[in-house]
């Protein structure tokens, strides 16, 4: 598998609501690696890669959380300018729709994390252009 | 001031002979021409000749609104079909209204009873009336318009357009007398606030009839005040005539229900028994003087007393208290009739909406409704809860003509309705 997958929760957007998820997630051992949050007027969508996803998955249910698994690509680019531009350019080209996407540097490594509809459409288009989709594991050992 | 000084004012001995009559010939008429109530009668053994004394009437039959829906939209027809000059309807909670037919002389009586009413709360033919209800199926328009016509008014039928344009009607014709929706009439008046107009000063509004909405005394003394007129409550439901059931004379201390045109009763709307005076429970009327479509003993689902004691202005029809709640919890928001019923269609059409839900009115009518997700409901992505939002609050405004604000909120997080679910929370101070 070369696909990762993200803890996605959803947040009314109310006082305390980002402190009350990553407190069950500590209390559940789950270490955040990174972190997204997405607005939509009243309500919002927190999107958490965790190194433990089965258990991250299974506390925040538990407190009765609505919390979904978001199956995404991340793919290391060359860390200059204009790298995200061109990822995003050559999915464009292919019919990919970018429906979200963030990224981060981690030890001087350029990560891209991209939510696409078509994933193997996409993992294809970036294999093709050299770009390999990181397995969660090796995401986690970043 | 009376309209009909002699109807008004008979003596009680003297009304109870005529309402037993003219059950007598309802009833009569029913057996005759009714297959409706003719299988109601013979389901409970009554017929015309079991009605001798007005007790009797606990003999016959309720009707419900049900089975008005369910005889849609053929009615309950007691004269030949080419009879009835006049429809109304009456909104349904399951999607079916009921319809209700008048005959020449059933328009003739509604308009009597509401010029009654007008002039028992001392309007005359010099008042200029603008109705601002709603005209069309409504029968807050046409009823209330015929009526204040008979009287003698120059009638404005305005409906429930704009308040800009209301206010340039009462500006340009000298507007004294308004009926309008308690709901409007506050909202209205927040409106000329804005504009900078004082009623007491700019206008020449004396009296207002409000109704076809529960509110409240405080709600009536918040009007009186910010209109400087006076208020009058009156009682009304398009299955007996619309508007004109029942008003409040210059007194303003209890609606007279003109009893010479219905026969009252008060019910414990769980057991149906028969209650005393005074005593609050559903009020069930049985029309006496209609000719198209006669109805016995109608379940109102209104919740209200009797005031047996005479009134000072010497009508001697009994009074009725302000209306104190509905068995059904039909909303009215900006004017437009909205029943939970048909939001919660909506909403239970998406599969990604879950079991719960409440809808909050407050302030100036404006209207939330809190969805649950269902558990499906949720892929991760904000862009398709943002997309699903947007589908409820267009379905929805295309269902109840309101626009809503949707607040989508996780399953379980919603207080869990009991039994008879009331999801309504109604925070409007009306
Ligand atoms: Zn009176």
């Amino acid at each position: 598998m070369s696909a990762t997958s993200l803890l996605a929760v959803f947040v009314e957007n109310k006082p305390g609501q980002t402190a009350r998820i990553t407190k069950i997630l500590a209390d559940a051992n789950v270490d955040l690696r990174w972190v997204t949050i997405a607005n939509s007027g009243s309500f919002g969508v927190m999107k958490f890669l965790v190194d433990k996803l089965e258990a991250g998955l299974q506390a925040l249910r538990d407190k009765g959380l609505m919390v979904s698994l978001l199956e995404v690509l991340v793919v290391e680019t060359p860390n200059r300018p204009g790298a995200l531009q061109s990822v995003a350019d050559l999915l464009g080209r292919n019919e990919v729709n970018l429906a979200n996407c963030s990224g981060f540097v981690a030890n001087n490594r350029a990560i891209l994390i991209l939510e696409v509809q078509e994933l193997a459409l996409a993992r294809s288009v970036l294999e093709k252009a050299g770009l390999r989709p990181m397995t969660q594991e090796e995401m986690l050992r970043l | 001031m009376f309209w009909d000084q002699e109807s008004e004012t008979l003596s009680r001995p003297a009304l109870e002979a005529l309402q037993l009559q003219r059950l007598q010939q309802t009833v009569s008429r029913l057996a005759a021409r009714v297959p409706f109530y003719q299988q109601k009668f013979a389901e409970l053994g009554v017929g015309p000749d079991d009605i001798r004394r007005l007790e009797d009437v606990r003999r016959l039959p309720f009707t419900t609104a049900a089975d008005l829906r369910a005889i849609y939209p053929s009615g309950l027809l007691a004269v030949e079909a080419d009879e009835p000059v006049r429809l109304h309807t009456s909104s349904g909670t399951t999607g079916k209204p009921k319809a209700i037919f008048f005959s020449r002389n059933d328009v003739n009586t509604a308009a009597d009873m509401i010029a009654r009413s007008l002039v028992a709360a001392g309007i005359t033919r010099a008042d200029v009336f603008q109705n601002m209800m709603s005209y069309g199926l409504f029968t807050g328009g046409l009823v209330m318009h015929y009526g204040a016509e008979r009287v003698g008014c120059l009638v404005i039928p305005a409906g429930p357009g704009t308040s800009e344009r209301q206010l340039m009607l009462m500006q340009d014709f000298g507007t004294t007398a308004v009926h309008i929706l308690p709901s409007y009439a506050l909202y209205f008046a927040n409106y000329l606030e804005q504009k900078g107009i004082d009623p007491r000063k700019d206008l020449k509004l004396r009296k207002a009839f409000v109704g076809a909405e529960p509110h409240t005394e405080q709600t009536r003394k918040r009007i009186e005040e910010a209109f400087g007129v006076d208020v009058y409550n009156s009682y009304g439901l398009t299955e007996m005539n619309g508007p004109g059931v029942a008003f409040e004379c210059e007194q303003k201390a209890g609606m007279h229900l003109w009893e010479d045109c219905f026969l009252l009763e008060i019910i414990d709307p769980a057991t149906g028994e028969p209650l005393p005076d005074g005593q609050r429970g559903e009020l069930v009327l049985t029309t006496l003087k209609r000719e198209a479509m006669p109805i016995l003993r109608y379940r109102t689902r209104d919740i209200t007393s009797v005031i047996a004691e005479p009134c000072p202005c010497g009508r001697t029809h009994r009074r009725i208290h302000r209306i104190t709640g509905r068995s059904d919890d039909m909303l009215i928001i900006r004017g437009v009739n909205i029943f939970p019923q048909q939001i919660e269609q909506v909403l239970m059409s998406m599969p990604q909406v879950g079991r719960n839900y409440l809808i909050i009115v407050e302030g100036l009518d404006d209207l939330t409704v809190k969805v649950e997700l269902s558990d499906r409901g949720f892929d991760g992505q904000v862009e398709h809860l943002a997309a699903l939002q947007n589908q409820l609050v267009e379905k929805l405004k295309a269902e109840i003509w309101v626009r809503p604000k949707v607040d989508l909120v996780p399953p379980g997080s919603l207080p869990v309705a009991e039994g008879k679910a009331k999801r309504v929370l109604d925070k409007r101070s009306l």
